[in-house]
Protein backbone atom coordinates (compact mmCIF):
# COMPACT_ATOMS: atom_id res chain seq x y z
CA UNK A 1 0.00 0.00 0.00
CA UNK A 2 1.26 3.48 -0.85
CA UNK A 3 1.74 5.83 2.05
CA UNK A 4 0.16 9.28 2.08
CA UNK A 5 2.88 11.92 2.27
CA UNK A 6 2.62 15.40 3.73
CA UNK A 7 4.49 18.03 1.75
CA UNK A 8 5.40 21.48 3.03
CA UNK A 9 4.65 24.07 0.35
CA UNK A 10 4.40 27.48 2.05
CA UNK A 11 3.94 29.35 -1.21
CA UNK A 12 1.81 32.49 -1.51
CA UNK A 13 0.11 32.43 -4.90
CA UNK A 14 0.47 36.20 -5.15
CA UNK A 15 4.28 35.82 -4.94
CA UNK A 16 4.80 35.33 -8.69
CA UNK A 17 2.91 38.48 -9.53
CA UNK A 18 4.60 40.38 -6.68
CA UNK A 19 7.98 39.44 -8.14
CA UNK A 20 7.10 40.55 -11.70
CA UNK A 21 5.69 43.77 -10.19
CA UNK A 22 8.84 44.46 -8.16
CA UNK A 23 11.06 43.91 -11.23
CA UNK A 24 8.88 46.20 -13.34
CA UNK A 25 8.91 48.89 -10.64
CA UNK A 26 12.72 48.71 -10.42
CA UNK A 27 13.09 49.08 -14.21
CA UNK A 28 10.66 52.01 -14.30
CA UNK A 29 12.53 53.66 -11.42
CA UNK A 30 15.81 53.30 -13.34
CA UNK A 31 14.25 54.92 -16.43
CA UNK A 32 12.65 57.62 -14.24
CA UNK A 33 9.10 56.80 -15.30
CA UNK A 34 6.57 57.18 -12.49
CA UNK A 35 3.73 54.67 -12.70
CA UNK A 36 0.44 55.63 -11.05
CA UNK A 37 -2.21 52.94 -10.57
CA UNK A 38 -5.69 54.47 -10.54
CA UNK A 39 -8.49 52.30 -9.19
CA UNK A 40 -12.21 52.89 -8.60
CA UNK A 41 -15.64 51.38 -9.01
CA UNK A 42 -17.48 51.89 -12.31
CA UNK A 43 -18.73 55.46 -12.73
CA UNK A 44 -16.67 57.10 -9.97
CA UNK A 45 -14.89 59.23 -12.56
CA UNK A 46 -11.63 57.44 -13.37
CA UNK A 47 -11.40 58.60 -16.97
CA UNK A 48 -12.53 62.14 -16.05
CA UNK A 49 -9.82 62.20 -13.37
CA UNK A 50 -7.20 61.00 -15.85
CA UNK A 51 -8.15 63.72 -18.34
CA UNK A 52 -8.46 66.48 -15.70
CA UNK A 53 -5.09 65.56 -14.21
CA UNK A 54 -3.22 65.11 -17.50
CA UNK A 55 -4.51 68.34 -19.07
CA UNK A 56 -3.27 70.27 -16.02
CA UNK A 57 0.20 68.74 -16.14
CA UNK A 58 0.94 67.85 -19.77
CA UNK A 59 2.88 71.05 -20.55
CA UNK A 60 5.34 70.31 -17.75
CA UNK A 61 5.35 66.53 -17.54
CA UNK A 62 5.35 63.96 -20.35
CA UNK A 63 2.25 61.86 -19.64
CA UNK A 64 1.08 58.59 -21.16
CA UNK A 65 -2.07 56.67 -20.26
CA UNK A 66 -2.89 52.96 -20.13
CA UNK A 67 -6.63 52.33 -20.15
CA UNK A 68 -7.78 48.93 -19.01
CA UNK A 69 -11.25 47.64 -19.63
CA UNK A 70 -12.82 44.26 -19.89
CA UNK A 71 -13.86 44.79 -23.50
CA UNK A 72 -14.21 48.30 -24.94
CA UNK A 73 -12.14 51.19 -26.28
CA UNK A 74 -14.31 54.18 -25.30
CA UNK A 75 -12.02 55.31 -22.46
CA UNK A 76 -8.83 55.45 -24.55
CA UNK A 77 -10.70 57.34 -27.28
CA UNK A 78 -11.78 60.01 -24.77
CA UNK A 79 -8.23 60.41 -23.47
CA UNK A 80 -6.78 60.57 -27.01
CA UNK A 81 -9.36 63.23 -27.91
CA UNK A 82 -7.99 65.31 -25.02
CA UNK A 83 -4.58 65.16 -26.72
CA UNK A 84 -2.93 62.69 -24.36
CA UNK A 85 -1.13 59.58 -25.68
CA UNK A 86 -3.11 56.53 -24.63
CA UNK A 87 -3.64 52.91 -25.45
CA UNK A 88 -6.51 50.61 -24.60
CA UNK A 89 -5.80 47.29 -22.95
CA UNK A 90 -8.60 44.75 -23.05
CA UNK A 91 -8.44 42.29 -20.20
CA UNK A 92 -10.75 39.87 -22.00
CA UNK A 93 -13.04 39.20 -19.08
CA UNK A 94 -10.39 39.51 -16.36
CA UNK A 95 -11.60 41.61 -13.44
CA UNK A 96 -8.19 43.15 -12.69
CA UNK A 97 -4.75 43.86 -14.14
CA UNK A 98 -1.66 42.01 -13.08
CA UNK A 99 1.96 43.11 -13.49
CA UNK A 100 2.53 41.06 -16.66
CA UNK A 101 -0.42 42.73 -18.41
CA UNK A 102 0.90 46.15 -17.36
CA UNK A 103 4.34 45.27 -18.73
CA UNK A 104 2.77 44.37 -22.10
CA UNK A 105 0.72 47.59 -22.05
CA UNK A 106 3.79 49.73 -21.41
CA UNK A 107 5.58 48.04 -24.32
CA UNK A 108 2.63 48.83 -26.62
CA UNK A 109 2.44 52.43 -25.39
CA UNK A 110 6.18 52.90 -26.10
CA UNK A 111 7.83 56.32 -25.89
CA UNK A 112 9.46 58.10 -22.97
CA UNK A 113 7.20 59.37 -20.26
CA UNK A 114 7.73 61.02 -16.88
CA UNK A 115 4.36 59.78 -15.70
CA UNK A 116 2.24 56.87 -16.87
CA UNK A 117 -1.27 56.72 -15.47
CA UNK A 118 -2.74 53.25 -15.41
CA UNK A 119 -6.53 53.27 -15.32
CA UNK A 120 -7.38 49.91 -13.78
CA UNK A 121 -10.59 47.93 -14.39
CA UNK A 122 -13.63 49.50 -12.69
CA UNK A 123 -13.95 47.31 -9.61
CA UNK A 124 -13.33 47.85 -5.88
CA UNK A 125 -12.47 44.25 -5.10
CA UNK A 126 -10.04 42.47 -7.40
CA UNK A 127 -7.57 45.21 -8.48
CA UNK A 128 -6.57 45.70 -4.83
CA UNK A 129 -5.11 42.20 -4.59
CA UNK A 130 -2.65 42.45 -7.44
CA UNK A 131 0.47 44.62 -7.38
CA UNK A 132 0.73 46.27 -10.81
CA UNK A 133 4.30 47.49 -10.41
CA UNK A 134 3.07 51.04 -9.76
CA UNK A 135 4.98 53.49 -7.57
CA UNK A 136 1.76 54.88 -6.17
CA UNK A 137 -1.73 53.44 -5.75
CA UNK A 138 -4.67 55.77 -5.79
CA UNK A 139 -8.40 55.42 -5.93
CA UNK A 140 -11.31 57.62 -6.85
CA UNK A 141 -14.50 57.36 -4.85
CA UNK A 142 -17.44 59.61 -5.65
CA UNK A 143 -19.81 61.32 -3.22
CA UNK A 144 -22.97 59.49 -4.47
CA UNK A 145 -21.33 56.11 -3.72
CA UNK A 146 -21.62 56.85 0.02
CA UNK A 147 -19.17 57.33 2.88
CA UNK A 148 -19.47 53.71 4.05
CA UNK A 149 -17.38 52.23 1.22
CA UNK A 150 -14.17 51.83 3.30
CA UNK A 151 -16.14 49.48 5.58
CA UNK A 152 -17.31 47.40 2.63
CA UNK A 153 -14.05 47.25 0.70
CA UNK A 154 -11.35 47.47 3.39
CA UNK A 155 -8.62 45.88 1.25
CA UNK A 156 -8.96 48.49 -1.51
CA UNK A 157 -8.81 51.33 1.02
CA UNK A 158 -5.87 49.77 2.83
CA UNK A 159 -3.62 49.60 -0.28
CA UNK A 160 -4.13 53.20 -1.47
CA UNK A 161 -1.64 56.03 -0.92
CA UNK A 162 -4.03 58.64 -2.29
CA UNK A 163 -7.82 58.86 -2.30
CA UNK A 164 -9.70 61.36 -4.46
CA UNK A 165 -13.27 62.04 -3.35
CA UNK A 166 -14.89 63.08 -6.64
CA UNK A 167 -18.25 64.76 -7.44
CA UNK A 168 -18.13 67.11 -4.43
CA UNK A 169 -20.59 69.26 -6.44
CA UNK A 170 -23.23 66.62 -5.64
CA UNK A 171 -22.68 66.89 -1.88
CA UNK A 172 -26.00 68.68 -1.23
CA UNK A 173 -27.92 65.81 -2.87
CA UNK A 174 -26.49 63.12 -0.62
CA UNK A 175 -25.79 62.27 3.04
CA UNK A 176 -22.07 61.83 2.35
CA UNK A 177 -19.94 63.08 5.22
CA UNK A 178 -16.25 63.65 4.50
CA UNK A 179 -15.54 63.42 8.22
CA UNK A 180 -17.26 60.04 8.54
CA UNK A 181 -15.55 58.85 5.35
CA UNK A 182 -12.10 59.91 6.62
CA UNK A 183 -12.56 58.18 9.95
CA UNK A 184 -13.61 54.94 8.16
CA UNK A 185 -10.53 55.16 5.92
CA UNK A 186 -8.30 55.62 8.98
CA UNK A 187 -9.46 52.29 10.40
CA UNK A 188 -7.40 50.47 7.81
CA UNK A 189 -5.09 53.13 6.43
CA UNK A 190 -3.29 55.58 8.68
CA UNK A 191 -1.49 57.56 6.00
CA UNK A 192 -3.49 57.91 2.74
CA UNK A 193 -3.85 61.52 1.59
CA UNK A 194 -7.47 62.46 0.84
CA UNK A 195 -8.32 65.11 -1.81
CA UNK A 196 -11.93 66.28 -2.31
CA UNK A 197 -12.42 67.21 -5.99
CA UNK A 198 -15.05 67.71 -8.65
CA UNK A 199 -14.15 66.81 -12.22
CA UNK A 200 -17.28 68.66 -13.36
CA UNK A 201 -16.62 72.04 -11.69
CA UNK A 202 -12.84 71.70 -11.39
CA UNK A 203 -12.91 72.16 -7.62
CA UNK A 204 -9.80 70.86 -5.86
CA UNK A 205 -8.17 69.58 -9.05
CA UNK A 206 -5.35 72.15 -9.13
CA UNK A 207 -4.38 71.21 -5.58
CA UNK A 208 -4.40 67.52 -6.46
CA UNK A 209 -2.49 68.00 -9.75
CA UNK A 210 0.19 70.06 -7.96
CA UNK A 211 0.57 67.40 -5.28
CA UNK A 212 1.04 64.76 -7.99
CA UNK A 213 3.51 66.93 -9.94
CA UNK A 214 5.54 67.32 -6.75
CA UNK A 215 5.57 63.56 -6.20
CA UNK A 216 6.74 62.92 -9.78
CA UNK A 217 9.46 65.57 -9.47
CA UNK A 218 10.62 64.23 -6.13
CA UNK A 219 10.73 60.73 -7.63
CA UNK A 220 12.80 61.87 -10.60
CA UNK A 221 15.29 63.77 -8.46
CA UNK A 222 15.86 60.78 -6.21
CA UNK A 223 19.19 59.16 -6.98
CA UNK A 224 18.50 55.65 -8.20
CA UNK B 1 -15.02 37.66 -7.47
CA UNK B 2 -11.78 36.45 -9.03
CA UNK B 3 -12.01 32.89 -7.77
CA UNK B 4 -11.10 31.48 -11.18
CA UNK B 5 -7.63 33.07 -11.67
CA UNK B 6 -6.82 32.44 -8.00
CA UNK B 7 -7.85 28.77 -8.17
CA UNK B 8 -5.91 28.36 -11.42
CA UNK B 9 -2.78 29.62 -9.63
CA UNK B 10 -3.42 27.35 -6.65
CA UNK B 11 -3.73 24.34 -8.93
CA UNK B 12 -0.55 25.30 -10.83
CA UNK B 13 1.47 25.74 -7.62
CA UNK B 14 0.13 22.44 -6.22
CA UNK B 15 1.02 20.60 -9.45
CA UNK B 16 4.52 22.11 -9.41
CA UNK B 17 5.17 20.91 -5.86
CA UNK B 18 3.70 17.50 -6.68
CA UNK B 19 6.20 17.13 -9.54
CA UNK B 20 9.09 18.26 -7.34
CA UNK B 21 8.14 15.66 -4.72
CA UNK B 22 7.20 12.88 -7.15
CA UNK B 23 3.59 12.84 -5.99
CA UNK B 24 1.28 10.94 -8.38
CA UNK B 25 -2.00 12.05 -6.88
CA UNK B 26 -2.88 15.06 -4.70
CA UNK B 27 -5.41 14.18 -1.99
CA UNK B 28 -5.62 17.33 0.07
CA UNK B 29 -4.45 20.94 -0.16
CA UNK B 30 -4.15 23.10 2.98
CA UNK B 31 -4.75 26.77 2.22
CA UNK B 32 -4.42 29.86 4.37
CA UNK B 33 -6.56 32.75 3.11
CA UNK B 34 -6.56 36.27 4.53
CA UNK B 35 -9.90 37.51 5.87
CA UNK B 36 -9.65 40.61 3.65
CA UNK B 37 -10.03 38.39 0.61
CA UNK B 38 -13.53 38.51 -0.86
CA UNK B 39 -13.37 34.95 -2.07
CA UNK B 40 -16.17 32.62 -1.02
CA UNK B 41 -15.17 29.19 0.15
CA UNK B 42 -18.11 27.58 -1.66
CA UNK B 43 -17.06 29.09 -4.98
CA UNK B 44 -13.39 28.34 -4.42
CA UNK B 45 -14.32 24.66 -4.08
CA UNK B 46 -16.63 24.68 -7.10
CA UNK B 47 -14.05 26.31 -9.33
CA UNK B 48 -11.30 24.06 -8.02
CA UNK B 49 -13.37 20.91 -8.64
CA UNK B 50 -14.07 22.14 -12.16
CA UNK B 51 -10.53 23.11 -13.19
CA UNK B 52 -8.85 20.13 -11.52
CA UNK B 53 -10.86 17.60 -13.54
CA UNK B 54 -8.47 15.32 -15.36
CA UNK B 55 -5.45 16.60 -13.40
CA UNK B 56 -3.55 14.83 -10.62
CA UNK B 57 -5.51 16.98 -8.16
CA UNK B 58 -8.93 15.79 -9.30
CA UNK B 59 -11.07 15.09 -6.24
CA UNK B 60 -8.54 16.62 -3.84
CA UNK B 61 -9.99 18.11 -0.66
CA UNK B 62 -9.43 21.86 -0.18
CA UNK B 63 -8.97 22.79 3.44
CA UNK B 64 -9.34 26.55 3.95
CA UNK B 65 -8.05 28.24 7.08
CA UNK B 66 -9.02 31.92 7.31
CA UNK B 67 -6.31 34.17 8.73
CA UNK B 68 -7.34 37.24 10.71
CA UNK B 69 -6.81 40.85 9.68
CA UNK B 70 -4.03 42.38 11.77
CA UNK B 71 -3.35 46.09 12.01
CA UNK B 72 -0.33 47.91 13.43
CA UNK B 73 -1.48 50.90 15.47
CA UNK B 74 -0.39 54.15 13.79
CA UNK B 75 0.40 55.74 17.15
CA UNK B 76 2.26 53.09 19.19
CA UNK B 77 2.86 50.23 16.74
CA UNK B 78 1.02 47.58 18.77
CA UNK B 79 -0.54 44.93 16.52
CA UNK B 80 -4.18 44.05 17.01
CA UNK B 81 -7.17 42.45 15.26
CA UNK B 82 -9.77 45.11 14.40
CA UNK B 83 -13.51 44.56 14.14
CA UNK B 84 -13.99 45.83 10.57
CA UNK B 85 -17.76 45.73 10.38
CA UNK B 86 -18.53 47.40 13.72
CA UNK B 87 -20.18 50.82 13.82
CA UNK B 88 -17.23 52.48 15.50
CA UNK B 89 -13.60 51.71 14.63
CA UNK B 90 -11.74 49.28 16.89
CA UNK B 91 -9.26 51.06 19.11
CA UNK B 92 -5.72 49.90 19.79
CA UNK B 93 -5.81 47.87 23.03
CA UNK B 94 -2.65 49.67 24.28
CA UNK B 95 -3.19 53.35 23.52
CA UNK B 96 -6.85 53.53 22.32
CA UNK B 97 -5.85 55.22 19.04
CA UNK B 98 -8.16 54.15 16.17
CA UNK B 99 -5.96 54.19 13.04
CA UNK B 100 -3.68 51.51 11.74
CA UNK B 101 -1.70 49.99 8.87
CA UNK B 102 -2.39 46.51 7.54
CA UNK B 103 0.13 43.87 8.66
CA UNK B 104 -1.65 40.73 7.51
CA UNK B 105 -5.03 39.57 6.31
CA UNK B 106 -4.48 39.32 2.58
CA UNK B 107 -3.04 36.72 0.28
CA UNK B 108 -3.44 33.02 -0.39
CA UNK B 109 -0.82 30.65 0.92
CA UNK B 110 -0.63 26.96 0.10
CA UNK B 111 0.66 25.76 3.44
CA UNK B 112 1.02 22.08 2.68
CA UNK B 113 -0.56 19.23 0.79
CA UNK B 114 -1.03 15.49 1.08
CA UNK B 115 -0.56 13.04 -1.73
CA UNK B 116 0.58 9.61 -2.77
Amino acid sequence: MTEVRLIEVKENILDDNDKVAADLRARLTASKTFLLNLMAGPGAGKTSTVIATATRLKDRIRIGVLEADIDSTVDAEKVLEAGIPAIQMKTGGFCHLDATMVEDGLRTLGGNYDLVILENVGNLVCPAEFDTGAHLNMMVISVPEGDDKPLKYPLMFSVCDIILVNKTDMQALTDFSLERFTSSVRRVNAKAAIFPVSCRTGEGLDVWAEALAEKVLEFQQKKS
Amino acid sequence: MHELPVMNRILAVAEKHARMNRIQRILKIDLEVGRLSDLEEKWMRRYFDQISKGSIAEGAFLSVEWKPVVLACSACGTTFEPELSADSPSACPECLNTGGTLVSGRGYVIKSMEGI
